[in-house]
């Protein structure tokens, strides 16, 4: 089964390095890893996505606590949030079959974003699931070129009710 | 503006010292080079005593072996480079261990870092799997702020080591010392107290329970918890079974002390592990040479974990109850709300069974001429009153050193558990030793792993320490070669060790040495070291090809116990 953790980690050298070292040393599995600025400059946000059929969800987020930047840490799986990936495929089209690409991209609310003379580049943002059905449908006219930012997710609801506990009180 | 300029700027290097001597530090062990340099020409103007050694390993295992014998942080320092990867052997096995310790390494200026300088190396890369946390310093201003949440991090919840890379130019430049007496660091968790809901529970689990063990490991010693256990077990009247760095945590000659547990565990031991129906795992972590296969483990038992790292509870053993907390905390919680009982039958079926260990016991039989190392450490144990403090190595001898050598103080018993790292032994006991100068200080080491760091006799004679050394030689690398002979039919591949003339290696060093080859010899020659003041060596040449037993093969049942051969010669199995 698929984990979805979000830490919010000290924004300082090597603290990607320090996340992915302890995922390659306890083998545990990534599916993706995001990471990006938060609200406060002091820290970053990562939203890691996680294969727990080997290693419980819980131990990978004790191990992540264990790590002294990492501020908080929290699965998100079962709660409901907003979850959001972005896609750009470069796409196979010629210039006729453009009108009718652009009104399937429509449909999944995305947008041509360059246009050359045999293919066009498509931004596509949503769930998981809904990037996944627009490149099932663009694969058979050729996927020429595709990157994905992976998944970033955040809690809905007001801030206040879905702060997790306290891990624990801060150090002396 | 003015007013700035009056403040005292000191140079990077002397904040190191000012650092260490906030956090008490009186004893630093270290080699000096290139990139370190400016540190330790600020140490003349300190009164740190720093122990030079003679390989940046021996450093780590002192400051190591420092901590496990006082509680309080070991230090070591060491240049860029090679330095600092020598030290990291020490640092991995202080990790293993959860022993506090601060390393400090020089690392070559900002100026050209990632630039592969002369002893240049990633040391933050390099020891970030092997460190609690680990910081690269480029800036003097930051290097007391750095220092003081590494020895917070090393002393906090599960202790470890922590690393603090200071390049030359940081310790060359100036800034004003402040030492913060409270450090910021978000990720840092202190312990919380122990679960209300879960302390009832297992409270509950502990009063039903008809047949309970106590399984006590290293976290005993590491939160102070041996007079609360003490409290604990005999209020429920529960024995308690010794992981190898539990050993210490509870008197062994106490009637509830059952001794050692695992793959080298008495056989008793295990057995009463397989038959109980409930184990309290306090501090330890159910280590595979411990467990043997999981599959098989204990399945008759529900298991109470007290365990002050959340990242080891369910890791290898599924838990009814955990208790994440300190330990010493959490029994001082437990006993006043559990009941006062004995269960007599569970004790009872456990002595039949220790019974039988017992009559088994090569120790109450005769070597027949022969110089067995159970008898070695037997004598050694007797004839200091198993009082001392006993520094063993990796092998054959650590685990006799742990059958028969009965200790009933905690941290008396010092060793390389996790990593089992080979010469560790003797830097370790230098360290002990500093740490606890009025205690009397024993080495046990084999023919191997002596070898390993034999450098560091040097280190003894120059620090003029009264360490006595007690090298099993029995001329193989024994549990390696003990391997061979069960798993690999006796093919001794790369075993049999040569080793020097270890009495005339010690005479080098100027130290007294004597070989003992006869039982006889074992009592007289111990006393006699124990009379002489300053270091003594003692080689005991013992049989050659015996092995520990029992031993439960690495991932075998715990109740598959590879029994001694009788003396008739056939093996017996339970």
């Amino acid at each position: 089964m698929k984990h979805t953790l979000v830490a919010k980690v000290m924004d300082q050298p090597g603290v990607l390095n320090r996340v992915a070292s302890l995922f390659r040393r306890r083998a545990f599995n990534i599916d993706s890893l995001t990471v990006g600025h938060t609200e406060t400059p002091e820290f970053s946000r990562m939203t890691i996505v996680v294969d727990t059929a080997k290693v419980p969800a819980p131990l990978v987020e004790a191990n992540l606590r264990k790590l002294i930047p990492v501020a908080e840490v929290t699965d998100v799986t079962h709660m409901a949030t907003v979850d959001r990936d972005l896609a750009l495929i470069r796409v196979r089209c010629a210039p006729p079959e453009r009108a009718e690409l652009a009104s399937l991209v429509e449909i999944f609310r995305g947008r041509i974003v360059d246009v050359a003379s045999e293919s066009v580049i498509v931004e596509v943002t949503g769930d998981e699931q809904k990037v996944d059905g627009l490149v099932e449908l663009l694969r058979p006219r050729g996927v020429v070129e595709m990157v994905r930012t992976g998944k970033v997710a955040m809690v809905r609801g007001s801030v206040v009710e879905t702060k997790p506990a306290a891990q624990a009180a801060p150090a002396a | 503006l003015g007013f700035v300029e009056e403040r005292v700027q000191r140079t990077g290097a002397q904040i190191v010292w000012e650092c260490l001597a906030k956090e008490g530090v009186a004893t630093v062990f270290g080699y000096p080079g290139g990139a370190i340099l400016p540190t330790y020409d600020a140490m003349l103007d300190y009164p740190v005593r720093h122990v030079l050694v003679r390989h940046e390993q021996g450093a780590a295992h002192m400051a190591d072996g420092f901590a496990r014998a006082s509680g309080k942080v070991g230090v070591a320092i060491a240049t860029s480079g090679p330095g600092a990867t020598n030290l990291t052997t020490g640092i991995a096995t202080a990790m293993l261990d959860s022993s506090p310790t601060v390393f400090i390494t020089g690392q070559v200026s900002s100026k050209v870092l990632g630039s592969d300088a002369f002893q240049e190396v990633d040391v933050t890369g390099i020891t970030l799997p092997i460190t609690k946390h680990n910081s690269l310093v480029t800036d003097a201003r930051h290097i007391a702020r750095t220092i003081r949440e590494a020895f917070v991090i090393a002393r906090s919840g599960r202790p470890g080591p922590v690393l603090v890379d200071i390049t030359k130019d940081a310790q060359q430049g100036k800034a004003e010392f402040h030492y913060p007496e409270t450090v910021h660091l978000p990720g840092l968790r202190e312990p919380l107290p122990p679960d209300p809901e879960s302390l009832a529970r297992a409270a509950e689990l502990v009063d039903r329970a008809e047949r309970p063990l106590i399984l006590a490991g290293a976290g005993v010693m590491r939160s102070g918890a041996s007079p609360a256990l003490r409290e604990f077990a005999e209020k429920t009247g529960t024995p308690v079974a010794l992981t190898l760095l539990g050993i210490g945590g509870f008197p062994q000659s106490h009637p509830l002390c059952l001794g050692m547990m695992g793959m080298h565990g008495e056989a008793f031991v295990n057995t009463a592990i397989q038959h109980a129906d409930l184990l309290l795992a306090f501090g330890m972590r159910f280590d595979d040479r411990v467990t043997g296969n999981i599959k098989t483990y204990a399945l008759h038992a529900k298991k109470i974990h007290v365990e002050i790292d959340p990242s080891e509870v369910g890791k290898n053993i599924k838990v009814d109850v955990a208790l994440v907390s300190d330990l010493r905390v959490t029994l001082e919680a437990l006993t006043p709300v559990v009941e006062a009982r004995r269960p007599e039958a569970w004790i009872a079926e456990i002595e039949g069974w220790r019974q039988d260990t017992r009559s088994r016991d090569i120790v109450h039989r005769d070597g027949n001429g022969r110089l067995l190392a159970p008898h070695v450490v037997h004598d050694l144990w007797k004839t200091t009153g198993g009082n001392a403090v006993v520094v063993s190595d990796v092998g054959q001898h650590q685990m006799w050193e742990a059958q028969y050598y009965k200790h009933d103080e905690p941290r008396t018993l010092i060793t390389s558990g996790g990593l089992g790292t080979m010469g560790f032994a003797l830097p370790a006991a230098i360290g002990a030793k500093m740490a606890r100068p009025e205690a009397e200080v024993w080495v046990v080491a084999g023919d191997g792993g002596f070898q390993m760091t034999q450098s560091e006799l040097a280190t003894v004679q120059q620090e003029g320490l009264d360490l006595k050394i007690a090298i099993v030689n029995n001329g193989f690398l024994g549990m390696v070669r003990q391997w061979q002979e069960f798993f690999h039919d006796k093919r001794y591949a790369a075993t049999p060790m040569l080793s020097p003339d270890f009495v005339k290696l010690a005479g080098a060093y100027d130290i007294p040495a004597y070989r003992v080859s006869r039982r006889a010899d074992v009592v007289p020659t111990v006393r006699q070291a124990r009379e002489t003041k300053g270091p003594v060596l003692i080689e005991f040449q013992v049989e050659k090809e015996d092995a520990v037993y029992p031993m439960v093969p690495a991932g075998s049942d715990l109740h598959a116990m590879i029994r001694r051969p009788s003396e008739a010669g056939e093996e017996v199995r339970p």
